[in-house]
């Protein structure tokens, strides 16, 4: 019995560790967005490459506080904004450099693929490869909101109780251009920021009565859009092209003073388990056909060349109804945020949210 | 082996896991939070001790504002719940029977098998300006145009009692389930009416129950996160939500850490000025419970 039992035991650790060898070698841990990562693409994967993904879906602010928590370990793949990596990475030390050579460069837009290089570069190394790119700007509903063209013009009395935006930092941005002043060229003077930000905080004070409710995530916002209770929010675009499909009256609304562009990434956390995974999931995901079906399925565009041509035409169309060849070039690009600015912005946000 | 030092054993190793527990999951976590919270944040990189982070909590007003808010409503709420519990509770434990009685006790506990989210969520859907009371009242004419419910103080008041009046129901019914009848009788013998009943009979005798009741209620609305962000409006500030901000929005777990102790300050102060007020110990109010 003994013995038996014995034999039982040490059968199942064996296997325990062969398969669970197996499994962590052929897994790839990657932390993203919703829709970055479709089921369809996670199979196609698996197909060719007989590595299974674990998507954990997620925010950047999740990200950075997740893989500081572990000192960058438990994921082996993330997705930051371009703009998050720098800062995050000199504090806490989450990533872990990226070996250019094992990517094929000749896959991505050039001018994107150079951008994220640059600004996610610390001490003579880059963290972040792009992967795909959107605006905030705000989301109307032409049949009964055909005025909105700024941020400033959600505080229009007229629409009293009927708009709706994210108590976040791009919105003390965005309302900053619209008010004429230039944010992103202040990143560096600290002082001049911080009085940029109050005088954008005390028009977003003001504008509080117009806002019905604050909305938090996207669901919350189609929600409140679908239901006809809010006209006019400030909002991402891809949530825009999303309810265009739905309604033609509605779509995303590029600001006069510049939509906020961000670029999403590809960052390698410190402690990854599974880098040479990671780099073929990169490879592969940036194929034209494959990040069409990525565009497609989170509604944002990506940095893959010739992939834009592929997407599908209920989404092509609500983006060129959107932005013309002027608005793109118009486009403020989110530049890397030195450490310190957050603290200075999340005050000011939590006095708009008590008032 | 000696009895005695096999009984200890026994002892120690039925104590381990509580021990294990505690220390683990309770004291070790909570040292380590205050070890962050004195640690001021000079620049990035740059750490300092002292109790820089407690003072920039008590002196931007907004902060203050919203933990006064914070505890003012819990314990609002918790009056609110004890209100409607107690009713409920003397029904269920002295005046129904049988099946009735268990029916009762499992329709309050019906709720709970879902989860917070989905009660929440639920709340939503009758409240908003298109939800289910908002279209009635316009069907049946009462109205003329969509009423908002949602996104207010009394909208996070409602889902607060509802989602903690099985806390306070479970421990008053126990208590009242132990109260004997001819006490009762024996009040209205000796002459007194309803209300003199009540007050001198029943609630000294509940009271265990009614101060344990209030003190979970209490401390689960004060640490409620879902309810109050969900249900409430633009200025409906909860302090969960300035922790929750500081540690996963704004990385400044420092400045995060020490609104948790202010929380937890708060609290055990509170908790305690309601036991001195009501002449309770915890000791009692667990034990007869």
């Amino acid at each position: 019995m003994g013995k038996k039992f014995g034999v039982l035991l040490g059968t199942l650790i064996v296997g325990l560790v062969l398969t669970s060898g197996v499994a962590s070698a052929k897994t790839l841990r990657l932390i993203t967005w919703g829709g970055y990562a479709p089921d369809a693409v996670i199979k196609l994967f698996k197909e060719e490459t007989g590595i299974d993904v674990e998507v954990t879906v997620s925010n950047n602010e999740d990200i950075i506080s997740k893989l500081r928590a572990t000192g960058g370990a438990g994921f082996d793949l993330a997705q930051p904004s371009q703009d998050r990596i720098t800062g995050p990475q000199f504090e806490f030390g989450i990533y872990k450099a990226i070996d250019y050579s094992q990517i094929d460069s000749s896959l991505f837009i050039a001018p994107l693929f150079d951008a994220a290089k640059k600004n996610t570069m610390l001490d003579g190394k880059s963290y972040g490869v792009a992967h795909i790119w959107g605006t905030y700007g705000m989301i109307a509903d032409k049949s009964m909101a055909a005025d909105i063209q700024d941020f400033t013009d959600l505080c229009n009395p007229k629409y009293a109780g009927k708009v709706s935006m994210r108590l976040k930092r791009p919105v003390l941005i965005g309302m900053a251009y619209a008010m004429g002043m230039d944010p992103f060229a202040a990143y560096g003077d600290k002082a001049k920021y911080q009085e940029i930000i109050e005088k954008s905080g005390a028009k977003l004070a003001e504008c509080k009565s117009n806002v019905k409710a604050y909305w938090s995530g996207s669901d919350d916002l189609l929600n409140l859009i679908r239901s006809g209770e809010v006209v006019a929010s400030g909002a991402w675009d891809s949530t825009g092209f999303k309810l265009n499909s739905e309604n033609p009256n509605m779509n995303f609304v590029v600001p006069k003073s510049g939509a906020l562009g961000w670029i999403d990434t590809f960052a390698l956390p410190a402690k990854t388990k599974a880098e040479a995974e990671a780099y073929k999931w990169i490879n592969f995901v940036m194929q034209p056909k494959i990040a069409a079906m990525i565009t497609d399925a989170s509604g944002s565009f990506g940095a893959s060349k010739g992939s834009k041509e592929l997407v599908s035409e209920s989404l092509s169309k609500a983006f060129s109804a959107a932005f013309t060849e002027k608005d793109i070039a118009n486009i403020n690009w989110f530049p890397t945020i030195p450490p310190g600015l957050e603290d200075m912005e999340g005050k000011i946000l939590d006095r708009i949210a008590a008032q | 082996m000696s009895q005695k030092d096999a009984r200890r054993l026994t002892f120690l190793l039925l104590l381990s896991p509580f021990l294990l527990w505690i220390l683990l999951l309770v004291v070790i976590p909570h040292i380590d939070m205050f070890m962050l919270s004195v640690r001021e944040k000079i620049e990035p990189r740059v750490y300092e001790t002292g109790l820089g982070n407690y003072i920039e909590v008590f002196s931007e007003p907004v902060y203050v504002h919203t933990l006064f808010r914070t505890a003012v409503m819990s314990v609002a709420a918790t009056a609110l719940t004890l209100l409607l519990a107690f009713p409920v509770s003397y029904y269920i434990a002295k005046l129904a029977r049988g099946r009735l009685k268990s029916a009762l006790f499992l329709m309050c506990l019906l709720p709970f098998w879902v989860s917070e989210l989905v009660r929440v969520f639920g709340w939503m859907i009758l409240l908003r300006e298109t939800g289910v009371i908002s279209s009635f009242l316009q069907w049946a004419g009462l109205v003329s145009g969509p009423v908002e419910f949602l996104y207010n103080d009394a909208a996070v008041m409602v889902g607060l009692v509802y989602t903690s009046m099985l806390f306070m129901v479970v421990p008053l019914v126990s208590t009242l389930d132990s109260l004997d009848e001819s006490l009762v009788e024996a009040g209205y013998d000796l002459g007194g009416g309803g209300f003199a009943v009540l007050r001198e009979i029943v609630i000294p005798h509940a009271m265990p129950g009614i101060v344990a009741g209030c003190i979970i209620v209490f401390m689960l609305s004060l640490g409620n996160y879902l309810t109050p962000i969900l249900l409430g409006g633009k200025s409906s500030l909860w302090f969960t939500g300035h922790i929750y901000s500081q540690f996963i929005t704004r990385f400044n777990w420092e400045f995060g850490a020490a609104f948790g102790f202010i929380l937890l300050a708060t609290s055990s102060l509170l908790v305690w000025l309601a036991l001195r007020l009501s002449g309770q110990t915890l000791a009692s109010t667990i034990a007869k419970s």
